[in-house]
């Protein structure tokens, strides 16, 4: 496999930052949270130049975390991220520009203060890629580039509607010319039927400009739709990864079948027009994650075995791996339905 | 005909604000049968949720009714003082909110803010308060309630957060429920658990649901009927199968083609090409005629709603008619 | 497309509806005009030694004096007339207000914004002394630093300053912490862009809303601690007579009736402060639903 991005073995922990007198008061035995989150677990993933790949899980898989990770935002624990051989930070700080982000909220992702044409041209004229006098035109194509007409480059982010604000960001992230894209719950925020222009914007630009993209967003139908693999995660680790159609058709963990499962789907043409199961239990708090496999008290398969050993990621075939110590019953399962 | 439990005529609100009349609902109207769950589906700015709000009297200044009926039970709500309003609200039609951190009191314990909602309508002695509240904690499915009644809602989880809203909504066996988007701030999984749980609720106590939400596949699982919104008006409505199967009015089927689920994998989605028009200077007649390709002379003035058989749509061209010659 | 206006069209547009704003905001106008003019308009120069007679101290108003013209508001006891010495107060007074206000915020903004986008250490050393300089009156220090360093303007500056930029550092540090945590600013270090650029472009535009408010507030409170320490005798020198100076000097005559030479300074004194503060008011009250919505 041409491996393009590389994310190695990355945890992060987020400690519990307290103060002094906040640290005296848990001596003391007050009531204070002390632990830290294990919001990213041991994950290594590679991806191709061009692929896109989709990152999906429930509030505190890690997903956001290990998005910011890959986008050089936050600098993990742990491990390190690659473009193309070159690392992602260096020395605490973040080294490239070949890697951007598009926000989940577009409300709070442009300054409120400033042009919407200076939000785009801020960076490339920082790093060289336009000049001050160019800068005008450069975001004008840009701005053409995403579907917004560019007499708007004067305009403040108040004065746009909440998909046109979306595509500001994305012209931001893309006026960058990155390698990589990483793609927060971009449709998240915004209404149905902008969502679909949104996604068919993603679409074409990722084609045309052979993006390589992390797309990270809990609404399983965006994912399956746009990306070429997916990666489930669960309280920080991934529990399973392998191309769409393999994942979301034949699911090889027993979490990643009952989250699929549990989304109500509209299915027009059959005779129950909604169909969805519901899972057992909660997500467990990060804070104190079960012990062996984190999903094994909710787990229809889980044996003793699952309660004392975390299971490691296994190559099911070729681009899809697995973490569980029963996926080949799971998959057995699956067949039979 | 067995009488509606709620009939809404021709509801109408608007915010007299500094830039403008808004006309967030603009003649809104349709009737819900007791134990009936109905889907009121619409995206931002529809007015959906100020629909629901004015249900209930919750609309605040610069926003009021202007004209319309809304008859609970027989009684006019519109009409009501607030006092008189007050009485019913919680007892008769209650509402479950969006956001369940909002919903509770922070400072209080989940016990102590039942017994507050159920003083509020019948006083009932603490070891009565205690054991109706338990008794629909539990029914709403959360595990041991009885001691769950002295933990501060910061110690629940979201989806638990929730089931407490909604174990207060039930408190008074209220005929009406409004669920302003319930599930869309909580996990996929509790979602899943929350719905199975309403649907078992509302057949088992027959209080019928106005459940307000922008996913269609989530309001389907749940409702019988289905009313479109759309700048303020319902533009389709119907038994929610008949619907989703055959839409007649574009934007519904504009909404569900959208959909991601019903596009092959990497092919472009159908689009609904523009954006929602702005509520402030909505232009004459149809509301949706910028955006629809059906449009022709005749959307030049407003539609009516069409009325057959428990099923209606506001178009001139609806789909499943062949597009009329221009006027 | 909404609102074509840019956000400072917006801001007043919406100052201009609330009539006594905008009453408070002529009277802080007309106040700075007289005092820019008080040389020009003045019937008598109240630092002229020379011009001052003894005959006139303590006319009632109406008086014509020695110079010829009539005292509207009467003499004090050296034989100012009163109505100069007003409007040569006012000056002083919004001279300093301004000045100490504008240091302030200078100095205040930049420490409460190094430490809340620094952290660590740095931040709980900063917010310490911050804390620690707020629990002391303000009146207390400035009486500190002026028997320190003696009487003058730049002394008396500086006392203020010391009095005042704590309470602009905390107010930065709020606005700059809450900002801090914001999309726009990861999205912007995410470039990535120095923080320098990131503080300079980012941060501090947005954190400009409270410290204005702040800033109103504060030269209004600038002005009323300069008029006390020179009330106490502590302020500027007796040949440059400030506003509560003046007062000062009309004390011991309050009891035998001759009470113009301390009401209207004072009166003067008052207006200027509640003016300032109703306009400082009315930015804080506009602020805020904005960042409601």
């Amino acid at each position: 496999m041409n491996i393009f991005l590389h994310i190695d073995n990355i945890s992060h922990i987020f400690k519990a930052n307290l103060t002094a007198g906040e640290r005296i008061a848990a001596k003391l035995g007050a009531k204070v949270e002390t632990r830290s989150v294990r919001a990213v677990s041991d994950v290594t993933l590679s991806v191709r130049k061009g692929e896109t790949l989709g990152l999906v899980g429930e509030s505190g898989c890690g997903k956001s975390t290990l998005g910011r990770v890959i986008a050089g935002i936050l600098l993990p624990t742990t491990g390190k991220v690659a473009i193309d051989g070159a690392p992602v930070m260096e020395n605490r700080h973040k080294v490239t520009t070949r890697v951007q982000t598009v926000f989940q909220d577009p409300f709070a992702s442009l300054d409120p203060r400033m042009k919407v044409g200076d939000i785009v041209s801020e960076g490339p004229i920082a790093h060289g890629l336009t000049t001050k006098p160019e800068a005008r035109k450069y975001v004008a194509r840009w701005f053409e580039r995403v579907g917004l007409d560019p007499v708007w480059v004067d305009r403040y982010p108040h004065q746009f509607s909440g998909g046109q604000r979306q595509r500001i960001a994305i012209a931001r992230a893309l006026a960058m010319q990155p390698d990589v894209l990483i793609c927060d719950e971009p449709v998240a925020s915004l209404d149905v039927s902008i969502q679909a222009q949104i996604i068919n914007l993603f679409l074409e630009l990722t084609r045309d400009l052979e993006l390589t993209c992390v797309f990270i967003s809990h609404d399983l139908s965006v994912v399956q739709h746009v990306s070429d693999r997916v990666a489930v995660m669960y309280l920080g680790r991934i529990v399973e990864l392998g191309p769409v159609a393999q994942v979301f058709g034949k699911p090889a963990h027993p979490y990643t079948a009952a989250l699929f499962g549990s989304v109500p789907k509209l299915v027009l043409d059959a005779d129950e027009l909604v169909q969805f199961n519901s899972i057992e239990g909660e997500v467990p708090s990060p804070l104190s994650p079960p012990s062996g496999c984190y999903y094994h008290p909710r787990c229809p398969l889980a044996t003793a075995l699952c309660g004392t050993s975390q299971p490691v990621s296994q190559k099911v075939s070729d681009l899809r791996t697995v973490a569980c110590h029963h996926y080949k019953k799971q998959l057995a399962e699956v067949l039979s339905d | 005909m067995i009488e509606p439990i709620l009939s809404v005529k021709n509801l109408t609100t608007h915010f007299f604000t500094r830039a403008g009349v808004v006309k967030a609902v603009d003649g809104v109207s349709f009737d819900l049968a007791k134990g009936e769950i109905m889907g009121l589906v619409g995206e931002s700015g529809s007015g959906k949720t100020v629909t629901g709000f004015s249900l209930l009297g919750l609309v605040d200044a610069p926003g009021r009714i202007v004209k319309g009926s809304v008859k609970l039970n027989g009684t006019e709500l519109t009409t009501l003082s607030g006092n008189e309003l007050r009485s019913r609200r919680g007892r008769e039609i209650s509402m479950i909110f969006q956001d369940p951190i909002s919903t509770l009191n922070p400072m209080l314990t989940i016990g102590q803010q039942m017994k507050l909602a159920i003083d509020a309508h019948e006083p009932l002695s603490v070891r009565a308060s205690e054991a109706r509240a338990t008794e629909l904690l539990t029914q709403v499915g959360i595990p041991s309630a009885k001691a769950r009644l002295r933990t501060y809602p910061h110690e629940f989880s979201g989806g638990m957060r929730q089931r407490v809203a909604i174990a207060i909504a039930l408190l008074h066996r209220p005929a009406v429920i409004v669920a302003d988007e319930p599930t869309t701030a909580l996990d996929v999984s509790i979602q899943a658990q929350i719905l199975f749980q309403m649907r078992d609720l509302a057949r088992e106590t027959g209080t019928a649901m106005i459940w307000i939400s922008h996913d269609l596949a989530v309001v389907s699982s749940l409702a019988s009927k289905l009313a479109v919104m759309y700048a303020g008006r319902i533009v389709e409505e119907g038994r929610t199968a008949t619907l989703l199967r055959a839409p007649r009015h574009p934007y519904t089927a504009g909404l569900i083609a959208s959909l991601p689920a019903a596009a092959k994998p990497g092919t472009p989605l159908t689009q609904i090409p523009g954006i929602t028009p702005s509520l402030l200077s909505m232009p004459p007649g149809c509301p949706f005629a910028p955006r629809c390709d059906r449009v022709t002379g005749r959307c030049e003035a407003e539609p009516e709603m069409t009325l057959q058989n428990s099923r209606g749509w506001r178009c001139f061209h609806p789909i499943g008619q062949l597009a009329e010659a221009p006027v | 497309m909404s609102d074509e206006r840019t956000p400072l069209n917006r801001f007043w547009a919406e100052f201009r509806e609330n009539k006594i704003g905008l009453v408070a905001l002529v009277v802080v106008v007309v106040t700075i005009l007289l005092a820019l003019f008080a040389s020009i308009i003045s019937p008598q120069d109240p630092y002229d030694l020379a011009k001052l007679s003894l005959m006139d101290s303590r006319r009632p108003p109406g008086f014509v004096g020695s110079g010829g013209y009539t005292h509207l508001l009467g003499t004090d006891p050296q034989g100012r007339d009163l109505l100069s010495a007003i409007f040569y107060g006012l000056r002083i007074s919004i001279q300093i207000g301004l000045a100490a206000g504008l240091v302030s915020l200078t100095i205040g903004t930049a420490l409460g914004i190094t430490a809340a986008y620094v952290g660590g250490r740095i931040e709980a050393l900063i917010m310490r002394l911050i804390d620690l300089q707020l629990s002391f009156p303000a009146i207390l220090l400035a009486l500190v630093i002026v028997a320190l360093l003696g009487q003058g303007k730049v002394q008396l500056i500086s006392a203020l300053v010391a009095a005042q930029y704590a309470y602009f550092a905390r107010t930065a540090y709020g606005a700059a912490k809450a900002e801090r945590g914001k999309d726009y600013i990861e999205a912007a270090l995410a470039t990535p862009l120095s923080g320098r650029l990131v503080v300079m472009r980012h941060l501090l535009p947005n954190c400009m809303p409270p410290l204005i408010v702040v800033a109103t507030v504060q030269i209004a409170n600038s002005i009323s601690l300069e008029a006390t320490l020179s009330f106490l005798g502590l302020g500027l020198p007796v040949t440059e007579p400030s506003l509560g100076m003046l007062i000062a000097n009309g004390f011991p005559y309050m009891m035998s009736g001759r009470y113009w030479i301390s009401v209207y300074p004072g009166i003067s004194l008052i207006i200027l402060i509640v003016a300032i503060n109703v306009v400082g008011d009315q930015v804080r009250d506009q602020f805020n639903p904005r960042l409601r919505k």
